[in-house]
């Protein structure tokens, strides 16, 4: 990397880290997507503050029924630990489609949401989710939910000078079906379009449907309009199909290079079919 | 007499590991960017950021004031310094001269317009953002056949139709049988725009002696030697004071048989500053600034009669040129010509080529170099008249194929094919793919309404390039064998390995036919102040014309340790075998190691012979080889997304005689890797303004190990008479097989819907789209 001079911090504690932000600095987390940025100088920070040395910022652990992950753990440890696998299958199962092996030993989950890339992987997931996020700034902490902080492309809720601390998710209930199904850009591994879905049903009903949507639009954002038609039906076929078909509605469909509006919009309506097919056949 | 010598064992032909591998593995190998020298200092480029613009002036004082910046140098500094070469030369070709630094006006993005050398690369980048250029950008056109329409923006202003170059080849009755045939297909078919993507980027470090005037470049390339006559040329300096050494080389791909701007620039910068200088080259500049590959647009039309004998082919091809020609940009597409009837008896072709000036970087060879165009557009057109005509394209390929016996075969292009079986690798394709069934499993999956392809192609190819008269510099090779007193054998080849395994197969022929061990056998290559002159690796030609020429040197060796022998024997009659000689009389023997101590302690010496234990032999090879095979592709298409899986790919490859199966596999899957990338993802993509839309590894898609399946590979060996070893060839094979096979399938499996063509990359939109609105 031939990226312009630089400072490069490493804080021993979150009061610390905070106090080195002041002024402009950027956070280090796994560096998988600020450095590239760097080594092209499309990103020329004057202060770099690498987050690694900082306690807890890498915990996985739960309280009060929820999962509480650290802006630190990585795309590796999400994928990888029991906990997770467990507790909220959606987010490893998320975490184990990002990019290549290298990338998710290295990127950290703080470090994608604040990064906040449309194509990112963990917003759907995260919206689905119904996460919450811990935010630290000078001024004290704040708590916010992934519909609120992911705001538009490479833009969040964030303030300058604040952290990711910590991402809140439910451990889910027995019974709760979940996936999270993903095109993917051959490239970069990105998603082309990625849905995460999940399901409750009682008594042969869909009782409660998430649908958190990446990749199609600017921003991540919870499809709510494809929730409220697949609650109160069986989640057949058809159910399924309809409720689908709503999904890039409203939406202002990305195009590049890899794929035009139309192409997305319409994997957005096929892989959310796909995700609820397969989160109902989980949930049974 | 006493013996040291054990080997007994067969190399040839036997699957070995390759030697070269752990220092390649470990990261112990010495590239470029691994050199250090006392003093050395740095360079980096400053590229046009515009496809077209006037350079109305620029102000290098700001980045001169960066401490640790020791000077910049600008187009007005290098106008002397020879042009980047083109050594092509076709009837009435457009030459633009090519300055190393733009002069006045730049011509594609990436065009080195300044050079900024200093105490190390981070200042040198620095100071490059401080260079101010006061541009006037210019209409672009990135798109050869916009280029080629009136009014077009003019790439250079003196040729306004932006014509590089007309060719037009013909041969035999080409309108009397395309005017008799019972059928007559046409398509458009491309051949995409690639970045080769070679894992080391390019690099140079030159160092200039000043006491002894003599200056070294290392650099990255397959052609140290033609790169040594070639620059000493551009800087005006004597040809014998410029050493070249191509160190470690971590892939070419025909990327780096040229010879660059920055080379002589480099060049240039040390002998200016009197110190070290080293560039390397980023990711994005390899992108933008390194040759690319393809670049075709083809109109073929092909002829045949009712029973399906094809009698007459015709060829428009469109080569985008890029900017500039690099070294052997014309020459590429007029191998796709020679190439253009691959295995079929026709003998009545015609074909024009346009070469197209384009606001790009120059198109040149790369892995296959005109081969995989002419396979890819002969490949699609035989399936096209197979469609067309209701046949199944296997019976229709073998009743064109050339017939064994009708070889030596002499093509309507002027080629004579050496040897060939083309049944062959079909049929044990066929075989092993379970042809029969996979066409019974289609059939039940049409029926289930399912999009499930069988592909296939049969190609013919171009190795072991070439006889000199066929190319531009010389088409030998040589190598100089010297078994050291110790009766350790260094081998000195004139071609330039990197990455194709000769340091193994040279070896293997070497202990075979001098009955030493392997490990006492070492290659040498890529140094100009160490080994003769030689020509290069490219065109799938190190082995067979490089390992001949040691295989010839080594038979001088072995006549003279054979007059040796008979020497120290005593004996008239002596015969060499397993590393000793061996009196015919008596028995008794003394070994190649015995013998080499004594031709070089000279104490007696056999009559009219040297002392010493030295050959060197340049070996012009009286043809090309030929090498062939089939390639068998299933896939199937998801209705609803358009993705291709590609669910078996078997191959079949004659390359002539194997010296290693492992080397050969190896070549084979990497082939087919990088063709599985032009047929399902690679693009240079430039936008109508001349921008490189795929200027990193985030949008441009090299296949990932994971996206590569697995691949079903065997060979046929049919023996080449144009050596004595045997062997053909395989460096480019794989990719060359591969393109077509994989299209076919996809369009095969697409058939259903009236689909008959589709180019390539075949992206999952585009196939989306032909399943949503049919036939292409
Ligand atoms: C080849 C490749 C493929 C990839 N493929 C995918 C993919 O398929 N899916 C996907 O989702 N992602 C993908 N990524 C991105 C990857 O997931 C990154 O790891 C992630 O986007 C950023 O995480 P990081 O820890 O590396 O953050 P960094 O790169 O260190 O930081 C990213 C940004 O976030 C800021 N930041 C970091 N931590 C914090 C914090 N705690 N609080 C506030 N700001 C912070 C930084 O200042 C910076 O602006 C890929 C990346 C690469 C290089």
């Amino acid at each position: 990397m031939i990226a312009q001079n630089f400072e490069y911090e490493t804080p021993a504690t979150l009061d610390e880290a905070l106090d080195l932000m002041e002024g402009g600095a950027k956070a280090l987390a796994g560096g998988m997507s600020l450095i590239p940025l760097m080594k092209l100088r499309l990103a020329a920070p004057e202060k770099v503050v690498d987050l690694r040395r900082v306690p807890g910022l890498n915990s996985i652990r739960t309280a009060d029924g929820r999962l509480h992950i650290g802006a630190m753990v990585t795309h590796y440890e999400l994928e990888s630990t029991p906990l997770v696998r467990t507790g909220c299958p959606l987010l490893a199962m998320a975490a184990a489609t990002i990019g290549d092996v290298q990338v998710r030993n290295l990127g950290t989950i703080g470090g994608s949401i604040a990064h906040a890339d449309p194509a990112a992987d963990y917003p759907a997931a995260l919206q689905a989710l119904e996460a919450v996020i811990r935010i630290a700034g000078k001024g004290g902490e704040r708590r916010m939910s992934a519909a609120e902080f992911f705001v538009d492309t490479f833009t969040t809720a964030l303030e300058p000078g604040e952290l990711v601390v910590e991402t809140s998710v439910p451990l889910e209930a027995a019974g709760t079906g979940v996936s999270y199904q993903k095109c993917t850009q051959p490239a970069s591994g990105f998603a082309l379009v990625g849905v995460a879905a999940r399901v409750i049903k009682e008594g042969g009903r869909v009782s409660l449907a998430r649908v958190g949507v990446t990749g199609l639009a600017g921003s991540s954002y919870r499809a709510g309009n494809v929730e409220t038609l697949l609650v109160g039906t069986a989640g057949g076929e058809e159910d399924v199909k309809k409720a689908a078909a709503v999904v890039a509605e409203g939406k202002e469909a990305n195009s590049d290079i890899h794929a035009s509006a139309d192409y997305r919009a319409h994997l957005a309506r096929v892989y959310t079919a796909r995700a609820l097919r397969a989160a109902l056949g989980m949930a049974g | 007499m006493a013996s040291t010598v054990t080997k007994t064992e067969t190399l040839f032909g036997k699957r070995m590991k390759r030697k070269e591998d752990p220092r390649l593995i470990t990261g112990t190998a010495t590239y470029v960017d691994d050199i250090q020298m006392p003093g050395m200092h740095h360079a980096v480029i400053l590229r046009s950021p515009y496809a077209a613009a006037r350079i109305r002036s620029i102000d290098t004082k700001r980045a001169l004031e960066l401490p640790g910046v020791a000077a910049v140098f600008t187009g007005a500094d290098v106008k002397d310094v020879g042009p980047v070469p083109c050594g092509a030369s076709l009837p009435g070709l457009r030459v633009p001269h090519h300055h190393v630094l733009a002069q006045d006006r730049t011509y594609f993005v990436g065009h080195p317009v300044a050079v900024v050398v200093a105490a190390d690369r981070y200042i040198a980048r620095d100071a490059v953002d401080r260079i101010e250029v006061d541009w006037e950008p210019l209409d672009a056109v990135a798109d050869p056949e916009k280029a080629l329409e009136a009014g077009a923006p003019a790439v250079h202003p003196q040729w306004p139709d932006n014509k590089a170059f007309d060719y037009h080849q013909e041969h035999g009755e080409v309108d009397k049988v395309f005017a008799e045939a019972d059928v007559v297909v046409k398509q458009r078919i491309t051949s995409q725009r690639l970045i080769p993507c070679a894992m080391e980027t390019r690099g140079v470090v030159a160092e200039w002696r000043s006491g002894e005037k003599a200056l070294t470049i290392y650099t990255s390339t397959q052609i140290p030697h033609l790169m040594r006559s070639l620059v000493a040329g551009m800087l005006g300096i004597p040809e014998n004071k410029l050493r070249a050494v191509a160190p470690e080389v971590g892939g070419g791909f025909g990327s780096k048989l040229n010879v660059y701007a920055e080379e002589a620039l480099m060049g240039f910068v040390a002998m200016k500053i009197g110190k070290p200088v080293k560039w390397i080259e980023s990711r994005r500049e390899n992108m933008l600034a390194t040759t690319h590959g393809r670049g075709h647009v083809d109109y073929y039309e092909i002829a045949a009669k009712k029973d399906g004998t094809i009698v007459g082919i015709k060829l428009k091809l469109i080569q985008d040129v890029g900017s500039y020609h690099q070294l052997l940009t014309p020459a590429i597409p007029t191998l796709s010509v020679l190439m253009m009837p691959g295995v079929y008896r026709c003998q009545n072709i015609r074909a024009d080529i346009v070469g197209v000036f384009t606001n790009c970087v120059p198109t040149d060879a790369y892995r296959g170099a005109g081969r995989p165009e002419a396979m890819h557009g002969i490949e699609r057109m035989v399936d096209i008249l197979a469609a067309e005509m209701k046949m199944d394209p296997a019976e229709l390929r073998l009743k064109n194929f050339i017939q064994p016996e009708e070889f030596p075969y002499a093509t309507a292009t002027g080629l004579t094919y050496d040897s060939g079986d083309y049944d062959k690798p079909l049929k044990k394709a066929l075989e092993i793919a379970g042809y029969a069934k996979l066409r019974e499993e289609q059939r039940a999956a049409r029926s289930a309404g399912r999009l499930m392809g069988i592909g296939l192609s049969t190609y013919g190819e171009i190795c072991a390039i070439g006889p000199s008269p066929a190319t531009p510099a010389g088409g030998w090779e040589s190598a100089t064998v010297r078994i050291e007193p110790s009766g350790k054998v260094t081998v000195h080849t004139g071609c330039s390995p990197h990455g194709q395994g000769e340091e193994t197969t040279f070896a293997q022929i070497a202990a075979d036919e001098l009955g030493v061990d392997i490990e006492d056998v070492i290659v040498l290559h890529g140094d100009t102040a160490i080994v003769q002159y030689g020509i290069g690796t490219f065109g799938s030609r190190g082995t067979a014309i490089g390992g001949t020429a040691m295989y010839f040197a080594i038979q001088e060796l072995k006549a003279k340790i054979k007059r040796f022998g008979a020497m120290m024997l005593g004996c008239d009659e002596v015969r060499f075998e397993d590393g000793r000689c061996v009196c015919g009389k008596t028995g008794k023997s003394v070994t190649i190691q015995e013998i080499a101590a004594a031709s070089y302690r000279a104490m007696k010496l056999p009559p009219n012979t040297e002392p010493g234990m030295v050959a060197t032999y340049f070996w012009e090879p009286p043809n090309f080889t030929f090498p062939f095979g089939a390639h068998i592709v299933v896939t199937e298409v998801d209705k609803e997304t358009g993705d291709i899986a590609v669910k078996r790919y078997v191959a079949v490859d004659d390359c002539g005689k194997i010296i290693n199966p492992l080397i050969v596999a190896g070549q084979i899957h990497g082939g087919v890797a990088q063709g599985l990338g032009q047929a399902l993802y690679e693009e240079a993509v430039y936008d109508d303004s001349g921008q490189l839309m795929t200027g990193e590894f985030m949008d441009y898609c090299v296949p990932k190990s994971t996206m590569v399946p697995w691949i079903e590979d065997s060979n046929t060996e049919t023996p080449t008479p144009v050596n004595p070893l045997g062997i053909k060839g395989v460096g480019e094979a794989g990719t060359i097989g591969c393109s077509p096979a994989v299209v076919n399938s996809v369009v095969d499996a697409l058939s259903p819907l009236g689909v008959r063509h589709i180019d390539m990359p075949m992206t999952p939109e585009k196939i989306w789209k032909l399943v949503r609105g049919g036939a292409a």
